[in-house]
């Protein structure tokens, strides 16, 4: 199902959550709503979903209108930071939920609850309570219910911020198997871009309400439409008035007509990569990112001379 | 330590000794005598079924009240809160003196209900006010409003949603709150005494038949029946008790 | 739509059982003008009771805030046996008939009680007198500042107090500057409830006292007392003076509410 918003607006008291946001969601596919906290994608998730109602601008799920139509009668499927289990009744009861709302027969959700259970791999907890269930499993069990009642559409939100790094990029992978095998339209709001390039087939950059850049992983971290996007989607450094990446950054030896000075303040060995810390004859902070290898060749140490040289910038007009 | 251990038996310990011990003073025959007299059951029967009546009727407006003060906005809702906790807060007689004046002979709505069991019934509702309300309060505060959310989002619609969702975790505060109210039904003796008329066999509650036996000189009589009535409240309070905890099975790791 | 039905539902069902009782109480006392209402409340009767209520009180509210305090120190920070029958006890004030706490200190200290004898042999007399009018208002007003201050000790932690005695502070010191600072609040909600409850005893009371008027009579009583008398004025000023003090409890309730049951 695809998904279209025109000109949402929507403020809580004072603040401007939503200014003006309009955005495509192909059907099918997997869009991150990416973006620092207070930027809005929360609440364009929940608007989208039924959960806010915008004070003006429309949805369209596959064309039709439903701006006015409460959540129940949306078919959207979605998926809370904090479970939103129903801690009184079972995981079975959990996810058999919106099966047993829209009355099905007890056989049949008897069997879907099952494959659901299976297909999320918690298959052996169907009988405890969530309260028994790690933050993980509690999450996949979210995830089940919200499919159980095959939806056109699939929100998650933040689905995996409240649980350990680990976790996370465990059940992030999972989520792109998954969708993949189901082809579910999903959107999904982060605030980490490392999970939104790693798993988004589009991604959606917002900031104060507005939308900065929508495009896929490579156009927002090669072709930035602003200082904000390059710098939330990547590491940047500033170099007079363009940017530049640390790996963009190369350090010579010996000048050669293009490059400034700088002295090495530090060299942090981070396994493969090393980050090299500099100051530039004028006084100006960098850090350049280098193989292991490049930086033995170079013998990089503290107090090291080093010139250095931007191999890829990008200058953005201010208007 | 043993500071308190001196108060609490000195204050509360001994005193109940010596009223279970006077119970038994008349011997078994005496306590059953005492327990089976007709003005004695008539007494209990009274109490109980008005007791439980009150219990379930705070129940529902109880929790009306709760979600009203805390999911609705309306001007005056902090008045409003704060003047729940008047039955707590004004003496027992001075309750029954102004409900009799309201809902008395020479009361301003013309409703009459002095010396009768409905007096009884009115009187109760207004000490047993406050408790299923405050039971509730903070659990609706603290409920999470996503499951309600997830409950729209998966076709619920409000009354479903309730049903299914909100009430379940409501229920454990709201027998939480009727154990309370039960128990100062029960007891209860300030606010009936005027508004009631104590006619035994009709209007006579279980404290004021107590009391009555006191003034006769009985006071084994009257230990008796306390000790049924206390076993009812501890038999009352245990049960609850047990259905709570059976209902938040779910909260046990 | 179903907003505004909860809205009448709940609201008229205070406004019936709450709002019109009391200010009938107002109502009432003031009926036939202030003179009158004034004068049955500065009866010598009136005036022996209001002074008999506050002494009880003054007496009962110190005696059970001490309790309170170490009974609530001793549930949380101390491990004992029996600590399931210490939370019984300070809980049965509230489950109790307020006839059977009197009767229950009636069968103590009444001539033929268990220690009445041995007191009255002494000189002392308790029932009919102010001793058992004061044990049974500690009695029924006992549990309040325990259960206040007792989630507050659990919540705060020893951390405090630790930290304390690591900077050379003795254990009554850490008390008075680490400990009752901390559970004050909670401290002044229970004795605010306290009082009340103290103030307003009536069965327990009733059943001890003698009714003796003028001298073992408190407002309360004097209420039931002058309304037996046909004293009607007599009766609604007294209770308009004992709901004046109710309002002012529900105000400094208000005040002092612990966070949490506030939004």
């Amino acid at each position: 199902m695809a998904i279209v918003a025109r000109s949402l607006t929507k403020h809580f008291g004072s603040f401007t959550a939503l200014d003006d946001v309009s955005i495509e969601v192909p059907a099918g596919s997997l869009t991150a709503l990416l973006g620092p906290s207070g930027s809005g994608k929360s609440t364009l998730l929940r608007v989208i979903a039924g959960l806010e109602r915008p004070e003006s601008g429309t949805v369209e799920l596959d064309g039709v209108d439903v701006t006015k139509r409460p959540p129940q009668k949306r078919g959207v499927g979605f998926v809370f930071q904090h479970y939103a289990a129903f801690k009184h009744m079972t995981v079975r009861d959990n996810v058999a939920f919106g099966l047993k709302v829209r009355r099905r027969p007890r056989a049949e959700v008897r069997k879907r609850v099952d494959e659901l259970l299976e297909l999320v791999q918690i298959a052996g907890w169907a009988d405890n309570y969530p309260a028994q269930l790690s933050g993980g499993q509690r999450q996949r069990m979210g995830l089940a219910r919200a499919l159980a009642v095959e939806p056109a559409v699939l929100l998650l939100d933040e689905p995996f911020g409240a649980l350990d790094a680990r976790v996370r990029k465990d059940l992030r992978a999972w989520l792109r198997r998954l969708h993949d095998e189901m082809h579910v339209t999903t959107i999904f709001v982060t605030h980490d871009q490392e999970e939104a390039m790693e798993i988004a087939d589009q991604i959606v950059l917002m900031n104060r309400g507005r939308i900065e850049q929508v495009g896929g992983p490579r156009d927002l971290y090669e072709e930035p439409a602003n200082e904000f996007v390059m710098s939330f989607v990547g590491p940047v450094n500033r170099f007079g008035e363009s940017f530049v990446r640390p790996h963009d950054l190369e350090l010579r030896i010996e000048p050669n007509g293009e490059t400034t000075a700088g002295t090495i303040e530090r060299v942090v060995h981070l396994g493969f990569e090393v980050r090299v810390e500099l100051v530039l004859e004028d006084g100006r902070d960098l850090w350049a990112q280098v193989t292991r290898d490049e930086a033995e060749e170079l013998e990089l140490a503290p107090g090291g001379k080093v010139f250095v040289r931007p191999r890829r910038a990008r200058v953005f007009q201010t208007t | 330590m043993s500071f308190v251990t001196a108060y609490l038996s000195l204050i509360v310990l001994l005193p109940l000794a010596a009223l279970v011990w006077k119970s038994a003073d008349a011997g078994r025959t005496g306590f059953w005598d005492a327990v089976t007299d007709p003005q004695a059951v008539a007494a209990l029967k009274l109490t109980l079924v008005v007791s439980v009546a009150v219990s379930l009727i705070n129940a529902v407006f109880g929790t009306i009240v709760a979600w009203i003060l805390v999911r609705d906005r309306f001007w005056g809702q902090g008045v409003v809160n704060a003047i729940i906790d008047l039955p707590f807060a004004l003496p027992t007689i001075v309750a029954g003196l102004t409900l009799l004046a309201l809902y008395g002979p020479n009361g301003p709505v013309g409703i009459d209900v002095a010396f009768s069991r409905a007096a009884v019934l009115v009187a109760l509702l207004f000490v047993t006010l406050p408790f299923v309300i405050r039971t509730v309060q903070p659990v609706l505060l603290e409920l999470d409003r996503e499951m309600e959310e997830a409950s729209a989002s998966l076709g619920a619609g409000p009354l479903r949603t309730f049903r299914y969702i909100v009430f379940p975790n409501l229920f454990p505060a709201i027998l939480s709150g009727v154990a309370l109210a039960f128990a100062r039904a029960v007891g209860e003796f300030g606010s009936i005494v005027l508004i009631s008329g104590n006619l035994p066999f009709k209007t006579e509650v279980a404290s004021v038949f107590i009391f009555g036996r006191i003034e006769s000189g009985d006071p084994a009589g009257a230990a008796a029946v306390s000790v049924v009535i206390l076993a009812i409240s501890f038999a009352a309070l245990l049960g609850i008790g047990a259905l709570r905890r059976w209902r938040t099975r779910h909260d046990r790791v | 739509m179903s907003r505004w039905l909860l809205r009448v539902l709940g609201l008229s069902y205070l406004a019936v059982l709450l709002a019109a009782p009391v200010g009938l109480v107002f109502w009432r006392t003031f009926e036939h003008g202030f003179g009158p209402a004034w004068d049955a409340v500065t009866t010598p009767a009136a005036k022996h009771a209001l002074y008999l209520t506050l002494l009880i009180a003054a007496i009962a509210v110190p005696a059970n805030t001490i309790f309170g305090i170490v009974c609530a120190l001793a549930i949380v920070r101390y491990r004992f046996r029996g600590k399931g029958i210490v939370n019984a006890l300070v809980d049965l004030p509230l489950a109790l008939s307020p006839v059977v706490v009197g009767l229950a200190y009636f069968l103590l200290y009444s001539r033929n009680g268990w220690f009445g004898g041995w007191l009255t042999d002494h000189g002392i007399q308790v029932v009919f007198a102010l001793p058992a009018m004061v044990l049974v208002t500690i009695f029924v007003s006992l549990p309040f500042v325990v259960r206040e201050v007792v989630p507050v000790l659990h919540e705060i932690g020893t951390e405090q107090e630790q930290a304390a005695s690591t900077l050379g502070a003795s254990p009554w010191q850490t008390f008075r500057k680490v400990t009752l600072p901390a559970i004050r609040w909670a401290v002044a909600y229970g004795v605010v409830l306290t009082t009340a409850r103290a103030l307003g005893e009536f069965g327990a009371v009733s059943v001890v006292s003698g009714h003796v008027v003028g001298k073992t009579e408190t407002m309360t009583l004097h209420v039931e007392e002058s309304y037996q008398a046909f004293d009607y004025t007599g009766a609604y000023a007294a209770s308009f003076v004992l709901a004046l003090i109710a309002i002012s409890t529900l105000v400094l309730m208000s005040l002092f509410k612990p966070k949490e049951e506030t939004r």
